[in-house]
């Protein structure tokens, strides 16, 4: 079933692609070669990206550093409105599916929180290579694409998560076990494998080291289902369940520095992992624009946007941290598995429904 | 009239060529468009495939078995129906006692009260049930906040769940009860005195009266709104994609619509729309059946104004139940809303000391996609409206008018969209203009053809009730004098319904700002609307900004709505038309 589905994907997305016609490949032709030379920010391109003057940025990233980053991008180069099409890794890869079918190019560059993605975009021919000079020099290997497809914006875990006035420290849970415990039931609150990317690799994860009874019986809890993986921190911080079982590791660190009532536990079993790639497009309507953000993006300054700010783990070597994350070289984390999660993508997200009805 | 000067007449039309027919034939063929096309693709989905291997599309009834068979897609079926019904029972328990109130009775204040539940009747429901969420989500909703706080009962304890089967049938019912109150309320208004009268002068009682009289006479009306409310119930997709995910169940609605995500499955989301359709279609024509019945109501004539029952002491639990009910669509959410936008944190109680405008700088000068979703929610608004309305009025003056042969299927087709849920409408077109020769997808074309589709029932219904009322000898006068039809429609006609026209295009501006259900289906990233917005701010739980977009579209409409009640002679009555 999922393979059949793949393979009429992609004829789609070819003719997608050749219907771009001349527009998508005149900008993809100078980086036919196999490993493209690395960019730096020249004045050329950032003059041709004024030209355009705006850049189209599809992301999954919680609002407020999606926007954090559009307004910092905007102040250093002016001249250039950015504009944040902000959803579910999920949702932003069906938004562009659906776009590109219809052959609506708006999209220039994507964040996802879902490593499968590229791929499926890479076969079907949607994304261009490009390769930011820092990212060739500071990035360790497995955070890009030695071609340049895609670079690894952002290091993310979904790890559990509780309000500290609805549960004493000592009390709260350890591990994933520990949440099958009925003195939980009706008490948690969990993110949806159909719209965050975070969330399809922590259940892809979870599924492949715990086995799906695990879910099966977390199921049998009364687990409050919310959409996105920004969504269930915000739950708790609000008090309205107790503990979180997956989300964005990092808003509960942001909230709990802002004085909310929160905690993050690194589950025993390990924390699922899921890294959050950046990729061009082809058919962009903003190509320079586009090259320029995503060279920005990736460069030591905005990059410590993402530590110091949004709290997050930044694969740029040069960052400095800031205190009061746990390191990622400290945390048990699962393993994480892009080919399979494309293979399994469609099983998954059927298996989640059935067990928690939507 | 037919003597009057007939060589002048004919001496005329040699050099002034009448409009009208061509013009007719083209609206009629427009409406084809608007309807037929999407309504043909949804059922030639619903039963087709595509071959992988030649990429052909061949019949077959797979997904009806699907959809019969899939406990999946079989639940929320059955879920749909009972929440459906649920909410109907409960509007007409509400509706119906205060529309006798409001009409029957000498209680105070109706004006306000009919303004009020206006205001409940334009209250976008999502928007109503996302306030909703504000107060009563089991633990941070401030009702049950407040319910701990008094009671000083356990962290656990609740007094309400909104994410719930129940939750979601009362907030439901809370945005559709005006429905059933406006239909009952006004057929309350039309019963003459003299009927009741007659009665008691007959020796009956009060409650004889009531039971063997008033009852009878407004049952149909009432009937037909629980109709209504049944099947706004069923075609809403806000509510329950906000309220029922969350607890666990779907809806037909937010079935169809995931549907759609990643690899979408248009063919099964067709299929799954046609039951809608056709529920719609039969209960609509059980409504009409029903309210055709009502002929019998006015056998009296007009002659005697609505006896006015004395409420005595009875008044004060009256009104604290009239009150009690307008605070649930109302009162409680709006202030649940401002609480959000101007508050921390959304679910803490406001106080001067915590007071920020950081939501709102947030959502106006950060949020880059803000001024692209007003900026089209507007033009839309505006251009769904105006075209919605002339469309409206032709349609309605062919009519009224009998202008051509054929026009009983033109009224026909202005009102047949009536029949199709906003869903349902949605995935029709996204599958009609996703490809040649009409590829409007990613455009704000498609989006405004789904807007006056959905708005145009009820503007020909009220423009069409308008025509009646103005007499055609009027327009004859004008064309004996040697005007072209078009000419007496725009400089004769025209002028005379400026009213109601206005009322036409303010209805469809204030509905179009609103509507969620076919917009969801058919936004791009570049075609965002306000209501689109606020349902993805939704599913990130970003409640400040979606508390901001939301109280400004309310203001928007209210500024509406009190421009519309300023205009000399349309008075209080204009949003009850639905």
């Amino acid at each position: 079933m999922t393979k059949k589905l793949a393979r009429r994907d992609i004829l789609k997305g070819t003719a997608a692609v050749a219907a771009a016609g001349l527009g998508g490949a005149v900008f993809a032709a100078p980086a036919r070669a196999q490993a493209p030379a690395a960019s730096a920010i020249t004045p050329e391109l950032i003059a041709a990206a004024k030209k355009e003057g705006k850049v189209v940025f599809y992301t999954a990233m919680d609002l407020t550093l999606a926007q954090r980053l559009g307004r910092e991008f905007e102040q250093r180069f002016p001249g250039i409105s950015a504009r944040v099409e902000r959803s579910g890794a999920e949702r932003v890869f069906t938004r562009i599916a659906q776009e590109y079918a219809s052959n609506i190019y708006a999209v220039d560059l994507a964040n996802t929180s879902d490593l499968a993605h590229v791929s499926h975009w890479k076969r079907d021919g949607l994304i261009t290579p490009y390769l930011p000079e820092e990212v060739a020099q500071h990035y360790p290997k497995q955070y890009y694409d030695p071609n340049g497809f895609f670079i690894v914006t952002r290091v993310l875990v979904s790890p559990i998560g509780y309000n500290t006035n609805m549960v004493k420290p000592e009390e709260a849970p350890k591990s994933f076990a520990d949440l099958l415990d009925p003195k939980w039931a009706g008490k948690m609150v969990k993110a949806h494998p159909a719209y965050s990317g975070t969330i399809m690799n922590s259940t892809f994860q979870t599924a492949r080291d715990l086995g799906w009874e695990y879910f099966e019986k977390l199921a049998k809890q009364r687990v409050m289902q919310v959409q996105s993986a920004t969504d269930t921190p915000k739950k708790i911080a609000l008090g309205e369940r107790a503990i979180m079982v997956d989300g964005a590791g990092y808003l509960i660190i942001q909230y709990k520095e802002r004085g909310d009532p929160v905690d993050i536990v690194y589950p025993e079993e390990g924390t699922p992992l899921a890294t959050s790639p950046s990729v061009l497009f082809k058919g962009a309507p903003n190509p320079n624009a586009g090259r320029l953000f995503q060279n920005w993006m990736h460069s030591r300054e905005a990059q410590q946007v993402i530590v110091n700010f949004a709290r997050q783990y930044s694969p740029h070597s040069q960052t400095v941290e800031k205190p009061g994350v746990r390191r990622l070289a400290d945390i048990k984390l699962m393993k994480e598995d892009a080919e399979a999660i494309e293979k399994n993508a469609e099983d998954i997200k059927k298996r989640y429904s059935a067990l928690f009805k939507v | 009239m037919t003597i009057a000067l007939p060589g002048q007449k004919a001496g005329r039309q040699t050099f002034k060529v009448d409009l009208s027919v061509p013009l007719l034939l083209t609206f009629a063929v427009l409406l084809c468009v608007l309807i037929i096309l999407p309504i043909s693709w949804l059922a030639i989905y619903s039963v087709t495939s595509v071959d992988p291997a030649t990429k052909a599309r061949f019949f077959t009834l797979a997904h009806f078995r699907t959809l019969l068979s899939d406990p999946d897609l079989v639940q929320p079926l059955i879920t749909t129906m009972i929440v459906a019904v649920s909410s109907s029972v409960a509007c007409c328990l509400v509706a119906a006692p205060m529309g006798w109130l409001v009409a029957r009775t000498d209680l105070p204040m109706t004006r306000t009260i009919r303004a009020l539940v206006t205001a409940s009747f334009v209250t976008p429901p999502f928007l109503g049930a996302i306030a909703w969420e504000i107060l009563a989500a089991p633990n941070s909703g401030l009702l049950n906040k407040f319910y701990r706080f008094v009671t000083g009962a356990e962290m656990d304890a609740y007094l309400f769940n909104i994410y719930s089967m129940p939750g979601l049938i009362f907030v439901i019912a809370c945005y559709t009860f005006p429905y059933v109150f406006v239909l009952v309320a006004n057929a309350l208004d039309r019963i003459p005195g003299d009927l009741e009268d007659a009665s008691s002068i007959l020796g009956g009682g009060a409650w004889t009266t009531a039971r063997r009289v008033t009852i009878p006479l407004v049952l149909p009306a009432l009937l037909a709104g629980a109709l209504v409310a049944f099947l706004q119930a069923m075609i809403l997709f806000g509510s329950p994609a906000i309220l029922a995910l969350p607890a666990g169940f779907h809806t037909m609605t937010t079935k169809i619509w995931s549907l759609f995500q990643y690899p979408p499955k248009p063919e099964l989301a067709a299929a799954a729309a046609l039951p809608l359709l056709f529920l719609t279609v039969i209960l609509l024509r059980g409504q009409q059946m029903i309210l055709g019945r009502k002929g019998y109501s006015i056998v009296g004539g007009k002659s005697g104004q609505p006896r006015l029952i004395r409420l005595g002491w009875f008044a004060v639990p009256a009104m604290t139940f009239v009150v009690i009910v307008l605070m649930l669509p109302v009162f409680l959410p709006y202030f649940a809303l401002v609480n959000a936008a101007f508050s921390p944190i959304a679910t803490t109680l406001l106080t001067p000391a915590t007071f920020t405008m950081k939501n709102f700088h947030f959502t106006f000068f950060e949020l880059s996609t803000t001024h692209l979703a007003l900026k089209n929610t507007f033009i839309l608004g505006a251009a769904a409206a105006t075209i919605g309305t002339v469309l409206a009025l032709v349609i309605s003056y062919a009519t009224a008018r009998k202008a051509i042969t054929g026009y009983r299927v033109l009224g026909f087709l202005a009102t047949a969209p009536l029949a199709i849920p906003g869903i349902v409408l949605g995935v029709g077109l996204f599958l009609a203009y996703t490809r040649p020769p009409f590829v409007l997808y990613g455009t704000l074309w498609v989006l405004l053809l789904a807007y006056i589709t959905i708005e145009l029932p009820a503007a020909y219904q009220q423009l069409q009730s308008a025509f009646r009322a103005v007499h055609p000898e009027l327009e004859d006068a004008s064309r004996i004098l040697g005007a072209t039809r078009l000419r007496s429609l725009v400089d004769v006609t025209a002028p005379l319904l400026r009213t109601s026209v206005l009322a036409t295009w303010c209805f469809i501006f204030v509905s179009t700002i609103r509507e969620l259900s076919a917009a969801i289906m058919l936004f791009t990233s570049e075609t965002k609307v306000v209501s689109v917005l606020i349902f993805d701010l939704k599913e990130s739980g970003d409640l400040g900004a979606i508390a901001i977009l939301g109280l400004s579209m309310l203001v928007l409409t209210f500024v509406v709505i009190i421009f519309v009640n300023r205009i000399p002679g349309f008075g209080s009555s204009g949003l009850r038309n639905t």
